[in-house]
């Protein structure tokens, strides 16, 4: 067997090679080839990636199945949105985006798997992907070895950083700090109680905001309690809260348990529209499923809200319904979506190439000026500056925007003092 | 000549076609990507491979063997975590030192349980040992009370389930949903590139062919019939004077060492290990595959396992949005109509017709073929 073994080891090099000396005369040979208006080919994609005369490839990865899939088909719906409106504009340095896109069926190791698949045999030109901290957990070692670029929507717990990704989500801190501030000024709020599904973005978020609570504004944590992911009973826990009776319930459960604690909250009889509520969790796509009865009053501290009212979410929410549907709802996260192929976009232009490694070192200092959110410009760290917005769900499903922040949060995803 | 404690001259053929398809035919054909895709799929071919000598040959069909596969995966991904884990790597952590899921759920010291792991010895034991005592302990418990049938099957399920909620709930003890990430080199071997890829393809490629032979040796021995006869009629086994408990307990363990060893190889092969291997699900998939193979026969699992991961990848890559309807209805037609998989299609279709061209050909040798096709059929 080792004869056979050793045979199989080399082929792939060997095949390797000969395709390398097949690739010498054509790359000699492209220079020549075009001079239309689009710049070269050879000029702008130095490193082997999906780009032609007229096409770029990148890749979309969310989950499209399984349990994720209600909430990362809305990013995904973002993301061809985006792209088509940037093939309408002309593409990026006159090619038209083509996708690919793969499922990551809500199971992480197939993020991975799909994540090298777009990589190594697609050879995309960035990938717009990923949901949850475990899809990118998973995905990054990958996009680090291959070198690829990810732009990851969602906001997120911070304490990461990487030349390959754009996070055009929050971190942390940016989403936090600033609601906190707003409640206890505004509410003079001292004591916070925390509920939040046990994985790794509440625990952080919550670290975060009680370090905040205790040594910034003085309060105090009267509770900290976890549930895992898709709990449904929080009977327990609202006892507990009718006990302590803090000054503010600071939520982040996710996903699908959200609809069973606003509804049990409710049925206990605590009443949204005295008890305040601050939840970094719940967008329009959750009260989708929660109900717009159950968590009227609560407030919701994003950097997004659909209800928006400035120019560019006034064309973006309209263009986003022709091509869903009238009934879909944008959240947070699905505008933080958008943004993806547009930096993209903006970066490759600025950077005069689909290199990697000069997207990346072009990345600070891109600014969008048509985000829906209003103006963002990535930061050295590769996350965001947006401002942070609370906003309070109506009977709709809706938020109505009660503060945001004079200026853009600067990201700071390793916060000292906080860790 | 062939015949031996191993295998009989067919089987003989069919494990070089394997080998030679694996070997030679695989590496040659496929860019190392979709090579390391095919280790990742031959390590559920451990699991099924366990699941033929267990649920096909011994009757006890376990729908938690993702419980072994992930405490083999688990143990590999905790030692190559710690040597991922090292000061230098993770410097910008409250805690260098220590596995960065730690870092974020507040642990400040390394769990006195993860200590050992830092050595490859004794993981290498602990990937053999932790799942065959814990089925060891399972099946003892279930066997020596003769639990059975649907029964067993409910509590395997059960006890997946409960092995997730445990390794979710104690994120700062396994990092919880996230899995365990970004694991990097073993003993200082880079296991990332594409050369480490093909090394550790055809090292696991030996450990899958050392496993079959194992199988086939148990098929072939008197426990082999003892477990048939066991399936066909336990009381008649149990009133002949022999402890049918011990016999299963017995299947169970090789099939969750086997289930181990291909979980240990997914660590290493995928760089990744995550509790979504270990719950209810994956492990009915793992049976899944067995049935598809042909839950008879030992070389049907390998080729059932592969044929579902190719399905899988390229359904999905193909539909992104409707590819697990297509699976779905593939498992149906391949149950509906070949109860006995893709071994029971080669076997009353394929072989019949190439065992005719040959016999029509040359004059039957005598001795052999018909003693040894007796012998190797196993009752059904």
């Amino acid at each position: 067997m080792s004869d056979e073994a050793n045979k199989g080891l080399l082929s792939p090099l060997r095949r390797k090679l000969l395709m390398g000396m097949a690739a010498v005369p054509a790359i000699t040979m492209l220079p020549r080839a075009s001079f239309a208006q689009a710049p070269a080919t050879s000029a702008v994609n130095t490193t082997g990636l999906a780009v032609t005369d007229t096409e770029v490839t990148v890749g979309i990865l969310h989950s499209a199945t399984g349990t994720m899939a209600i909430s990362e088909t809305g990013s995904i719906e973002a993301e061809k949105l985006a792209i088509e409106q940037i093939n309408a504009m002309g593409g990026v340095l006159g090619r038209k985006i083509k996708f690919i896109q793969e499922d990551g069926a809500s199971d992480w190791p197939t993020f991975a798997e799909k994540a090298k698949k777009l990589l190594v045999n697609d050879k995309v030109a960035a990938i717009m992907g990923c949901w949850t901290s475990a899809s990118r957990k998973a995905v990054l070692p990958v996009m680090e070895q291959y070198n690829g670029m990810l732009y990851y929507p969602t906001f997120y717990e911070g304490l990461e950083q990487s030349k390959n990704v754009i996070y055009t989500g929050q971190e942390a801190t940016q989403q936090i700090l600033a609601g906190l501030n707003w409640i206890a000024k505004e509410k003079g709020a001292k004591s916070f109680f925390f509920i939040g599904s046990d994985y790794i973005w509440p625990r952080t978020s919550n670290k975060i905001a009680r370090k905040h609570v205790e040594n910034v504004l003085k309060g105090k944590v009267v509770g900290e309690e976890y549930y895992p992911l898709g709990n449904t009973q929080f009977n327990s826990v609202i006892n507990k809260i009718k006990l302590t009776k803090p000054d503010v319930i600071f939520t982040d459960v996710v996903g699908g348990s959200n609809v069973a604690f606003y509804k049990q909250l409710k049925a206990a009889g605590i009443d949204l529209s005295k008890q305040a509520l601050l939840t970094i969790s719940v967008t329009e796509d959750e009260i989708d499923g929660i109900g717009g009865e159950n968590i009227a009053g609560a407030y919701a501290c994003m950097k997004y809200f659909q209800s928006l009212d400035n120019p560019n979410n006034k064309a973006f929410v309209p263009a986003f319904k022709k091509m869903w549907g009238e009934k879909t709802v944008i959240g947070d996260v699905t505008q933080a979506a958008y943004l993806g192929p547009w930096l993209w976009k903006l970066t490759v232009e600025k950077a005069g190439s689909f290199d990697i490694d000069k997207i990346a070192a072009a990345s600070p200092g891109v600014e969008f000026k048509g985000a829906p959110e209003g103006y963002v410009r990535i930061h050295e760290n590769h996350h965001l500056w947006s401002k942070t917005r609370v906003g309070r769900a109506k009977l709709d499903g809706q938020f109505e925007l009660i503060y945001e922040t004079a200026d853009l949060v600067e990201p700071d995803p390793f916060p000292k003092g906080y860790q | 000549m062939t015949d031996n404690r191993f295998f009989n001259r067919s089987e003989f053929i069919g494990i070089l076609v394997l080998a030679v398809f694996l070997v030679v035919v695989l590496p040659l054909t496929l860019d190392v990507f979709r090579l390391n895709l095919v280790a990742k799929y031959l390590t559920y071919a451990f699991v099924a491979l366990g699941l033929v000598i267990c649920w096909g040959y011994g009757g006890i069909l376990s729908l938690g063997q993702g419980v072994f596969f992930g405490l083999g995966g688990y143990c590999m991904a905790m030692f190559l975590k710690l040597e991922a884990s090292s000061v230098e790597n993770t410097k910008i952590q409250s805690t260098p030192g220590i596995p960065d899921f730690m870092d974020w759920n507040q642990i400040t010291a390394l769990p006195l349980f993860w200590k050992p792991f830092s050595s490859l010895t004794f993981t290498i034991a602990a990937i053999i040992l932790v799942p065959g005592i814990f089925a060891l302990i399972i099946g003892t418990a279930m066997f020596k009370r003769r639990v059975g049938g649907t029964y067993f099957a409910i509590i395997t399920q059960a006890v997946a389930a409960i092995l997730t909620i445990l390794i979710v709930g104690q994120q700062g003890y396994t990092g919880g949903i996230n899995g365990m990430t970004d694991l990097r080199t073993l003993k200082g071997w880079d296991i990332r590139p594409d050369h480490a890829k093909i090394v550790l393809y055809f090292f696991e490629v030996g450990l899958l062919f050392a496993c079959i032979m194992i199988a086939q040796f148990v098929r072939h021995s008197k426990l082999g019939r003892i477990l048939v006869a066991m399936r066909e009629k336990e009381d008649r086994v149990r009133f002949s004077g022999y402890s049918v408990a011990n016999f299963k307990i017995f299947a169970f363990c090789i099939a969750a060492v086997f289930a181990a060893i291909g979980g240990a190889m997914f660590a290493l092969n995928v760089g990744f290990m995550s509790p979504s291997f270990v719950g209810i699900v994956p492990s009915i998939e793992m049976v899944i595959y067995t049935a598809v193979g042909g839950r008879l026969s030992i070389l049907g699992a390998v080729y059932g396992t592969l044929l579902v991961n190719f399905a899988k990848t390229s359904l999905s890559e193909t539909f992104p949005e409707l590819w697990l309807f297509g699976l779905g209805g593939l498992f149906i037609a391949v149950v509906l109509a070949f109860p006995n998989g893709l071994a029971g299609i080669w076997g009353d279709y394929v072989q019949p017709r190439i065992d005719r061209l040959i016999t029509s050909r040359k004059p039957k040798p005598d001795g052999w073929t018909d003693s040894s096709v007796a012998d190797g059929a196993p009752a059904e």
